[in-house]
C-alpha cells in the first residue's frame, strides 16, 4: 500500500501543497492536471528527484521518504523518455539489470523478455535517435520495468503519440497493470483518465482538488475546474436570493438572467450550477412533464460526434446536449431551428 | 540579408582576410624551407630529442593533470556551492597572466628552497632544469583549457538521462562513468588535446624553470638568437607539422556526437 501524507514541496516559485493520496497494491492512478499543475513535480518527489519540505511517502508500511533516489523502488518514465543516446536499445534495457547478481545469460533472457512485452524485441540493436517517437516510449517503458520497481510512474506517455500508437500502448499498460504493478500516470487528458485508470486524482496549482473512482469523480465534481477539466459542459455561475426557496425547490439566477431551479441547497449567495448534457431533453414542443426547468431556444451548431450528435442550444444561456443521431432525422433538428429543453431539478448539480 | 551579393562578398573577403592572416605565415613558413633543410634537419639528434621531449612533456601534462581535473570540471557544471564563480575566474588566470609571470610564480612553489622542490628532490625529482619541472610549467598554462572544455561538455549533457540512471538503480560513480562520462567525452577529449596542444607551445613559463633539457620551442628560439633565421626555420617548420598531424589525427578521433531524444 502507497501512502502519500501531506507532500509539500517547492521547485523555484512553485509549490506543491499538502497532497495525500492513498493507493492499494495494483491501482492504476491517473493523475490529471493542466500544463503546470505540478503533476510532474509529484512525480519527482514520489521518485526522490525532488526533496519534499514536510512530509512522508510510505510503501508497504516503510516510511521511505528519505530514501535515495536509487534505492527508492519507483520506476519514472519521462515524458520525453530520457533515452541514454549512446547505449542500444539493448543496453538501455540491460542498464538497471546490472549489479543485481543476474548472470549475462540472465540479463539477456530478461531484456528479452521485456522487450517482447513491449514489443522492441526489432530494435535492440538501433540507438534511440533511429527510434520514433512510440517505439521510444516502448523502450523507455521497458527500461523502466527491468528494475522491476512496485509503484511505476508515468509521465504523459501517451502525449505524443498518434491514435493507433496511443491504443496500443494503452492496452500495453493496461497489460501491465494486470500483472498487479501499481501505476501513477500523469495527463492532462481526461479520456485517458477514464479509460486507464481505477482512481484519479485532479491537480490544480499545486493541490489536490479531488481523487477518487473516475465515475465519482466526473459524476460528482467537487468544483467548477474539475468539471470543466472533465470536460463537463452546461456549467452556470448562479446567484441565489435568500428567499429563493419555494416548494423545496431552490432558483438560481444565471449572468444572462436565466431562471434554474434545483433541489438542493446551494447553502450561498451565489453558486456553479452543472447540468450533465445527457440528463437534458430536446423537442419541438413544450412538454407536460416533470421537469420544472423548461426553456425555449434556437439551435446554434450541430457537431457530429462518435458516440452521438451535440446540439448547441441557444436559450439565453448556451447549452450543449448530446442526442443520438435517429433523434437528429426523427425531429429534423438543424441550426436555426426553434427548439425546447427540459430537465428535471434533480439532474441540477451545485458545484 | 545574406541573398545581397554585396553582404555576400563582404562576408567572404572578411573571412578570407582572417583565414589567409592564420594561414600566410604557417604556409610560408613550410614552403621555404627547402626539402634539403627538411632532411637536414630531420637527422639532427638535438632536434628530434627535443621534439620527443615536447611532445612527451605536454602529454604527461595532459594525462596527469588534465585527468586529474576532470572531477572538478564536473563539479562546476553540475553542482551550486559558495564561490563558484569566483573558482571559475581562478581556473582562467593561467591564460591571462604573462606566461614568464606564470613561469617566476611557479618557481616561487617548486623551487629548490620549497618544501615542494624539497619533497621532489628527496623522491628524485627535480623540478628546476628537470622534466617534472617542463610538465608542471606546461600543465599551469595549459590547464585552463582542459577544464573549461570538459565543463562545458558536462554541462551539456542533460541532467535527466544522470537522474534517470540513478532511478534504475545506478550509483552516482556508475551514473558518472555510464552516462556523464562517455556523453561529455567529446567535449573532455577535445579540452585535453587542446591542452596538449597548447602545451607543446609553451615557451614562456618552461624557460624560467627549466632551460634545459631542451623543449622545441626553446631550442627554435636558441637556433634564431644564436644562427639567426634559416636555423630556425627548418625546426620550426618541422614541429609545425608533426603538431598539426598529431593535432588532426586526435580531433578526427575524438569520438561521434550523439543526438538526445527530447
Amino acid at each position: 500500500m502507497l501512502e502519500i501524507k501531506n507532500i509539500n514541496a517547492r521547485l523555484g516559485d512553485f509549490r506543491l501543497r499538502n497532497i495525500s493520496l492513498e493507493l492499494e497494491p495494483g491501482d492504476y492512478l491517473t493523475v490529471l492536471g493542466l500544463s503546470g499543475a505540478g503533476k510532474t513535480v509529484l512525480l519527482e518527489v514520489l521518485a526522490g528527484l525532488v526533496k519534499p519540505e514536510t512530509g512522508e511517502i510510505n510503501l508497504d508500511g516503510e516510511d521511505i521518504s528519505n530514501l535515495k533516489i536509487q534505492n527508492r523502488p519507483f520506476g519514472l518514465v519521462y515524458q520525453d523518455m530520457a533515452l541514454f543516446p549512446h547505449m542500444t536499445v539493448r543496453k538501455n534495457i540491460t542498464y538497471a539489470l546490472k549489479g543485481k547478481g543476474l548472470s549475462n545469460q540472465e540479463q539477456g533472457n530478461k531484456t528479452l523478455e521485456l522487450a517482447r512485452l513491449t514489443r522492441v524485441e526489432h530494435l535492440l540493436d538501433r540507438h534511440p535517435g533511429t527510434l520514433s517517437g512510440g517505439e521510444a516510449q516502448r523502450v523507455a517503458l521497458a527500461r523502466t520495468l527491468a528494475s522491476n520497481p512496485k509503484v511505476l510512474l508515468l509521465d504523459e506517455p501517451l502525449a505524443s503519440l498518434d491514435v493507433k500508437l496511443r491504443q496500443e500502448l494503452r492496452e500495453l499498460l493496461k497489460k501491465i497493470n494486470q500483472t498487479g504493478k501499481t501505476i501513477i500516470h500523469v495527463t492532462h487528458d481526461p479520456m485517458e483518465a477514464a479509460t486507464l485508470s481505477k482512481k484519479i486524482a485532479i491537480i490544480e496549482k499545486g493541490e489536490l482538488i479531488q481523487w477518487g473512482k473516475p465515475e465519482e469523480v466526473f459524476r460528482n465534481p467537487v468544483s467548477e475546474f474539475v468539471a470543466r477539466f472533465s470536460g463537463i459542459k452546461n456549467i452556470f455561475p448562479c446567484t441565489f436570493e435568500k428567499t429563493s426557496e419555494k416548494n423545496g425547490l431552490f432558483h438560481g439566477l444565471t449572468k444572462n438572467k436565466i431562471t434554474i431551479s434545483c433541489l438542493d441547497d446551494p447553502g450561498k449567495d451565489a453558486a456553479h450550477l452543472m447540468i450533465p448534457g445527457e440528463d437534458i431533453i430536446v423537442s419541438k414542443e413544450r412538454l407536460e412533464t416533470s421537469a420544472i426547468n423548461q426553456y425555449k431556444g434556437i439551435i446554434n451548431e450541430i457537431y457530429y460526434l462518435n458516440h452521438g450528435v451535440e446540439l448547441i442550444i441557444n436559450v439565453g444561456e448556451i447549452f450543449s446536449v448530446i442526442v443520438s443521431k435517429r433523434s437528429v432525422e426523427k425531429l429534423s433538428l438543424a441550426p436555426g431551428e426553434e427548439v425546447w429543453l427540459s430537465f428535471k431539478a434533480s439532474a441540477v448539480k451545485i458545484l | 540579408m545574406l541573398n545581397d551579393w554585396r553582404t555576400r562578398l563582404i562576408l567572404i573577403a572578411f573571412s578570407g582576410i582572417i583565414l589567409l592572416f592564420i594561414v600566410a605565415p604557417i604556409a610560408g613558413l613550410l614552403l621555404r624551407t627547402s626539402p634539403a633543410e627538411y632532411s637536414t634537419t630531420f637527422q639532427d639528434s638535438e632536434v628530434t630529442s627535443s621534439i620527443g621531449l615536447t611532445l612527451l612533456a605536454s602529454m604527461g601534462a595532459t594525462i596527469i593533470f588534465g585527468i586529474l581535473s576532470v572531477p572538478l570540471a564536473y563539479l562546476l557544471a553540475r553542482k551550486d556551492f559558495p564561490f563558484k564563480g569566483l573558482i571559475n575566474g581562478i581556473i582562467d588566470v593561467p591564460v591571462v597572466i604573462p606566461h614568464s609571470a606564470a613561469g617566476i610564480a611557479l618557481l616561487g612553489v617548486i623551487s629548490r628552497g620549497t618544501w615542494v622542490g624539497q619533497a621532489g628532490e628527496a623522491a628524485g625529482i627535480s623540478f628546476v632544469g628537470g622534466v617534472a619541472g617542463i610538465v608542471v610549467a606546461m600543465a599551469f598554462v595549459s590547464l585552463p583549457f582542459a577544464i573549461n572544455a570538459a565543463r562545458d561538455g558536462f554541462a551539456a549533457v542533460p541532467e535527466k538521462l544522470e537522474k534517470a540512471a540513478l532511478n534504475l538503480g545506478a550509483s552516482p560513480a556508475r551514473v558518472f562513468f555510464s552516462i556523464s562520462l562517455p556523453l561529455a567525452k567529446r567535449s573532455v577529449i577535445s579540452g585535453l588535446v587542446m591542452m596538449w596542444a597548447r602545451g607543446l607551445s609553451e615557451f614562456g613559463a618552461v624557460i624560467i624553470i627549466a632551460y634545459h633539457p631542451m623543449i622545441t620551442p626553446i631550442l627554435i628560439w636558441e637556433r634564431f638568437t644564436s644562427f639567426g633565421l634559416s636555423y630556425a626555420r627548418p625546426v620550426a617548420a618541422i614541429f609545425i607539422l608533426v603538431c598539426l598531424a598529431i593535432f588532426i589525427t586526435m580531433r578526427v578521433l575524438s569520438g561521434k556526437r550523439y543526438h538526445v531524444r527530447n
